[in-house]
């Protein structure tokens, strides 16, 4: 596609050189600059930096994290999309955007929530607290916080792509004698299966990552409720640059490894994504 | 037993039938998922975020103005809010470049800037947020050229606008090329055509099309950029009454347990975010009825 403003060769030249500084100052560089930083002081204390025993109980504490609520956001965003777009209700565009809601709350507000709840001040604090149950400054809080987080990323994309598919197919499967279950394993489901690895994707990458909500309510105890992301924030602040990059460059890699994931998705499957995160 | 002296009153006819909640179906299912989906949005989230306004609402309106708009608070707003509309504003003009190279243009490695737009989405913020403040410091790649000008970036007021320049930047792209591509090359061949210089095809022809989608973007990095809180907390020095972000005041306020404190600016922020929202729902809803029109 060339057009009018397209076809002077100058105005083109001018444009892509901005595009591409652009870019360069603002999403190259700092990637570049993670990888650089990671690697500083050479390769065995990169190496050193990762398999440290709180580096480990971090990533390890990640993966569980992520483990627990990506599962379970997928349940729910399932369960979500089917009811809204399988059947006519009243309110249904209300409870789209209130499936939307957590996207606009600020992390910070979105930790700052659960301690109101849960914390020892909070609401349900005392309770808690007499029957030895804790949630803030625990994994149950981390976890929490990631739900909020996360909570719209594959309700999101599967809805716009079960509205536009219709419900003919259920409703053929299920006058030929399917049962609900079986229909919506051999029908739905194949249906949508590029649209729900596009979101199962883009809400692990937030949730392995998310740092606001969690460092609310995580207390930052070494070893036991960091996450990643906040193993990195303290290294930092310990000024262990070359630390803090390293364990850095394994989210970046997992960021890159999402890109490209959710690309192929886009090129090969024709999944329309919303993308954002 | 719903209000029987209406069916009285109506003149003693049958009582119509209620319509019922959800329309019949030959789909099952509807009320496990309908019911799961409720009772997870209700305890996720809606219970979560009840409590904040409890907490707000149990404030008299002495002490919730009082802590909610002291005059550390107000400058914490004024950084947030500004800088996300400088960033914003930065994005507007450099996301709409981007979209338009990307999809106006053929070149070569196009389909991986096209996928590294994105990073920003992808990149956990706290990574951003250390990797800009290395980039930008007085020692590094790019503050180090800029040093010598006189110009520091990083632990100032403008490392928080880079910070929220790279936020921000996918929404306005993502927002714009698709509307940009639905524009087609052709009606400016034919403004061209009709005598039309390059900067009034761009006035009159471009911008109005896309506009609402521009927009959208703005508006969608502008609520980013308010509420973010990992990439900027590294970059911006974070000095009260100087370089303290809104979100980051809400932190060291339940770091010493102020929790009224927290509380009044987090429903403050929260209030400006729906605003926000419900702007950019509006203006959806404005350009998909005029694109019907």
């Amino acid at each position: 596609m060339t057009g009018a403003l397209a076809t002077s060769r100058t105005g083109r030249a001018a444009l892509m050189a901005l595009a591409f500084a652009f870019l360069g100052l603002f999403i190259v560089a700092p990637l570049v600059a993670v990888f650089a930083g990671a690697l500083s002081q050479g390769i065995a204390a990169y190496g050193g930096a990762l398999v440290e025993p709180d580096a480990l109980s971090a990533i390890k504490l990640t993966l569980l994290v992520a483990a627990i609520s990506v599962p379970l956001n997928v349940v729910f965003g399932l369960a979500a999309s089917w009811a809204i777009t399988k059947f006519d209700f009243p309110g249904k565009n209300l409870l789209i955007t209130l499936i939307d809601l957590p996207f606009s709350v600020s992390p910070v507000v979105a930790g700052l929530i659960y301690v109101l709840l849960f914390g020892a001040q909070g609401w349900l604090g005392p309770w808690l607290e007499a029957h030895d149950v804790q949630i803030i400054f625990a994994v149950p809080g981390i976890v929490l916080a990631t739900m909020f987080i996360t909570f719209p990323f594959v309700a999101r994309e599967l809805i716009p792509l079960m509205e536009e598919q219709g419900r003919d197919d259920e409703e053929a499967a299920i006058s030929l004698g399917a049962s609900g279950w079986q229909t919506f394993r051999k029908v739905t489901l194949p249906n949508v299966r590029w649209a729900l690895l596009y979101g199962v994707l883009l809400c692990n990458a937030r949730a392995m990552g998310e740092f606001g909500a969690v460092s609310v309510v995580s207390g930052h105890i070494r070893g036991k409720t960091n996450t990643m992301p906040l193993h990195v924030e303290i290294l930092y602040n310990e000024y262990s640059f070359a630390a803090a990059f390293a364990v850095a460059s394994l989210l970046a890699l997992l960021a890159l490894a999402t890109l490209a994931l959710k690309s192929i998705l886009e090129w090969r499957y024709g999944v329309h994504g919303k993308g954002h995160l | 037993m719903d209000m029987p002296d209406i069916s009285v009153e109506a003149g003693g006819g049958r009582r119509a039938r209620r319509p019922p909640f959800v329309q019949p179906s030959v789909i099952p299912g509807f009320g496990l998922t309908f019911g799961f989906t409720m009772a997870w949005l209700g305890l996720i989230v809606l219970l979560p975020l009840s409590a904040l306004f409890l907490r707000t609402a149990g404030m008299s309106w002495h002490d919730f103005l009082e802590v909610g708009f002291s005059s550390r608070a107000l400058r914490a707003y004024e950084l947030s809010f500004g800088a996300s509309l400088a960033a914003g504003a930065v994005n507007t003009v450099s996301g709409l470049i981007i979209a338009w190279v990307l999809v106006r243009y053929r070149f070569p490695g196009e389909r991986l800037i096209g996928a590294l737009i994105d990073l920003p989405f992808a990149l956990p913020t706290a990574v951003a947020g250390i990797a800009l403040t290395a980039l930008y410091a007085q020692n590094g790649w790019i503050g180090g050229l800029l040093a010598p000008l006189g110009i520091k970036i990083a632990f100032t007021r403008a490392g928080v606008v880079v910070a929220l320049i790279f936020i921000g930047l996918p929404f306005v792209v993502r927002s714009v090329e698709p509307v940009l591509a639905d524009l087609g090359a052709d009606v400016e061949e034919a403004a061209a055509t009709l005598g039309a210089t390059p900067l009034q095809t761009f006035r009159r022809v471009i911008l109005p099309a896309i506009g609402p989608a521009l927009l959208t973007g703005f508006a969608l990095a502008f609520a980013r950029g308010v509420g973010e809180y990992g990439s900027v907390i590294f970059i911006a020095g974070n000095m009260p009454y100087r370089s303290e972000i809104a979100p980051l005041l809400i932190v060291t306020q339940l770091e010493q347990f102020d929790y009224a404190g927290a509380t009044a600016i987090a429903s403050v922020m929260l209030v400006a975010a729906f605003v926000v929202l419900l702007f950019v729902n509006l203006l959806q809803r404005w350009t998909r009825k005029r694109g019907v029109a």
